[in-house]
């Protein structure tokens, strides 16, 4: 095996490895920052032995015993300095000098380890950006500069980022467990918001040229399924992961040659990914057979299965569309909900009717900047014939958005019915 | 990325016979790793040739024939389909499934194309006209 050949080989079980690894020293050593340095610092050796020896049969036992030895050597020098050393837990120094049985602490089989460590990255203490640049990091494995380029950002803002959420985290000695209770919901709420976040960022760039960055969608439904599989028991991560398998099924067809958005309704159903719309369909079965409250990413997800279902764009179901809006609107009221639920209003009963249903949004505040209300404005007075009224929503929409793609395909709408309604007046 | 990982055939998956139940049990475990892990996507086991059969193209001719088939090493038993970061990493997956077989057996790593290796490349015309919209929509 070359070089790289053998480099490439231990970066893969890194990813496999990592978030078990570090997960598991956590646990031990009560400290996410100091758990991953010593992670880092196994990494650093198996970078330098495996080459040689050969990657060992179970290199995740390898890198856990290394990385526990390491943690014995920090320990022993903080004694022997005869200070504490301040990235240990007080409570640690003051019960024992050094941890029982540090290297034969019973590696954690179910897992649990994982998830705790899933809780802490995705903890809502920090910034949702860091949240999510750290959980890469330490639950997914990627490098830091594969993060940064993931998300378009320089490396060192993401480096920062990163050493800044591990200092909050211990100097808010947030504790290492699996939130329970009351505190379960919010927690968990966090987590899924940071994997959506990761989806999202992938699936569509808030800026710039591409609408599509494969790579963050996969992570983030590799996440959602690690987490589904940590956690079977919670609805709404099942919700999650059925919202993004079918989302991510229609990614073929999203976007066309050229890369110009292609809307949903518009899309060609045949490039949509069977095999990720039965996963999808699959994972919201189970969501929903656990309970009979459906939460915000269950009734997301069943509202892109009703879709999914369609074999073509005339045949999908706006009518239940319409109610699981409103069921939407009444677990999350928001104006995007309210603006969704018109669109659906619109393909059931008329653009008439949903026209009225968008009144109450252009006085909202937080519609003020988001193009797709005068875009949906614009669609609904096209379907009415008011074609002048409908080119400047068009417009009006294409300055609002940042996506150069997206702004090319209002223009192109508000381009064409201001030649309908140049016609309409020269009669 | 996606691979698929298929299980080659051998003498033992053409005989058709009951599995192994300690590498079914083995196997078992391996898959519900790979699921916990957010890899799989899916994977079947396939029966034995005899129970199948091929369509030969030739011009415009097609010709239907039963199984089985002599040639073991052409065949498959069965298939996953991964998602993983790279090609190593399907390597290291693999390098963790148990044996198969209770004999010598292949498994093959394939990758699958995506959206952007088939997307046909801008040809010049293309990519002129589309400048030419972006002028036209520009100076509106």
């Amino acid at each position: 095996m070359s070089g790289a050949d053998i480099h490439r080989a231990i970066e893969a079980v890194w990813r496999i490895e990592a978030a078990r690894v570090i997960a598991g020293l956590a646990r031990i050593v009560r400290d996410l920052d100091l758990a991953e340095d010593l992670a880092q610092e196994a990494l650093v050796v198996a970078l330098e032995k495996w080459p040689v020896s050969g990657i060992p049969p179970k290199p995740g036992a390898w890198l856990m015993a290394t990385a526990k030895y390491r943690a014995l050597d920090h320990f022993r020098a903080a004694e022997r300095s005869g200070r504490k050393h301040e990235e240990l837990s007080r409570e640690l120094i003051e019960r024992e000098r050094l941890p029982p049985d540090l290297v034969s602490a019973v590696d954690d089989p179910i897992g649990d380890d994982v998830l705790r460590l899933i809780f802490i990255s995705c903890h809502p203490v920090l910034p949702t950006e860091s949240r999510a640049a750290l959980t890469l990091r330490v639950v997914g494995g990627l490098t830091t500069d594969e993060i940064a380029r993931a998300f378009l950002v320089p490396e060192p803002t993401i480096a920062q980022r990163i050493v800044r959420a591990k200092k909050t985290l211990s100097q808010k000695r947030i504790p290492f467990e699996v939130p329970r209770g009351l505190d379960l919901a919010a927690r968990l709420s966090s987590v899924l918001e940071v994997i959506y976040l990761i989806f999202n960022e992938g699936y569509s760039a808030t800026s710039g040229g591409e609408l599509i960055r494969a790579s963050l969608c996969e992570e983030a439904l590799r996440l959602g399924r690690i987490l589904a599989e940590l956690d079977a028991r919670e609805p709404e991560v099942h919700g999650l992961v059925a919202l993004m398998e079918i989302q991510a099924s229609r990614s073929r067809a999203r976007v066309n040659a050229t890369g110009e958005p292609i809307l949903l309704l518009e899309q060609n159903r045949a490039l949509w990914d069977q095999l990720l719309i039965r996963r999808g369909l699959a994972a919201l079965e189970r969501g929903s057979s656990l309970t009979s409250f459906r939460g915000p990413y269950l009734l997301q997800a069943e509202i892109a299965a009703c879709h999914a279902r369609a074999l073509t764009a005339e045949a999908t179901d706006w009518g239940r569309i319409v109610q699981l809006y409103t069921e939407l609107a009444r677990v999350t009221p928001s104006p995007i909900v309210d603006l969704n639920r018109a669109v659906a209003v619109s393909m059931h009963a008329g653009p008439e009717e949903a026209l009225r249903l968008l009144d109450p949004l252009l006085s909202e505040p937080l519609m003020k900047n988001y193009h797709l209300l005068p875009s949906v404005r614009g669609d609904l007075l096209a379907r009415l014939s008011r074609h002048a009224e409908a080119a400047a929503e068009f417009e009006r929409a294409a300055s609002l958005t940042c996506n150069a793609r997206e702004q090319t395909l209002l223009l192109e709408r508000a381009l064409v019915n201001a030649n309908a309604a140049a016609r309409v007046s020269e009669h | 990325m996606r691979f698929m990982v298929i299980v080659k055939a051998t003498k033992e998956s053409e005989a058709g016979g009951p599995p192994d139940p300690q590498i079914m049990e083995a196997m078992g475990k391996f898959n519900e790793e790979l699921v916990k892990a957010g890899v799989m996507l899916a994977g079947e086991g396939l029966r034995a040739s005899s129970k199948g059969a091929r369509v030969r193209f030739s011009g415009n001719t097609r010709t239907v024939i039963d199984g089985p088939f002599a040639e073991t090493k052409e065949l498959i038993a069965g298939f996953w389909l991964w998602q993983v970061r790279s090609k190593e990493e399907a390597i290291e997956w693999v390098k963790r499934c148990p044996a198969p077989f209770n004999g010598e057996s292949e498994i093959e790593i394939r990758q699958v194309y995506e959206m952007e290796d088939l997307a046909p490349a801008m040809s010049e015309e293309l990519r002129a006209s589309e400048e030419r919209l972006r002028a036209q929509l520009a100076s509106k």
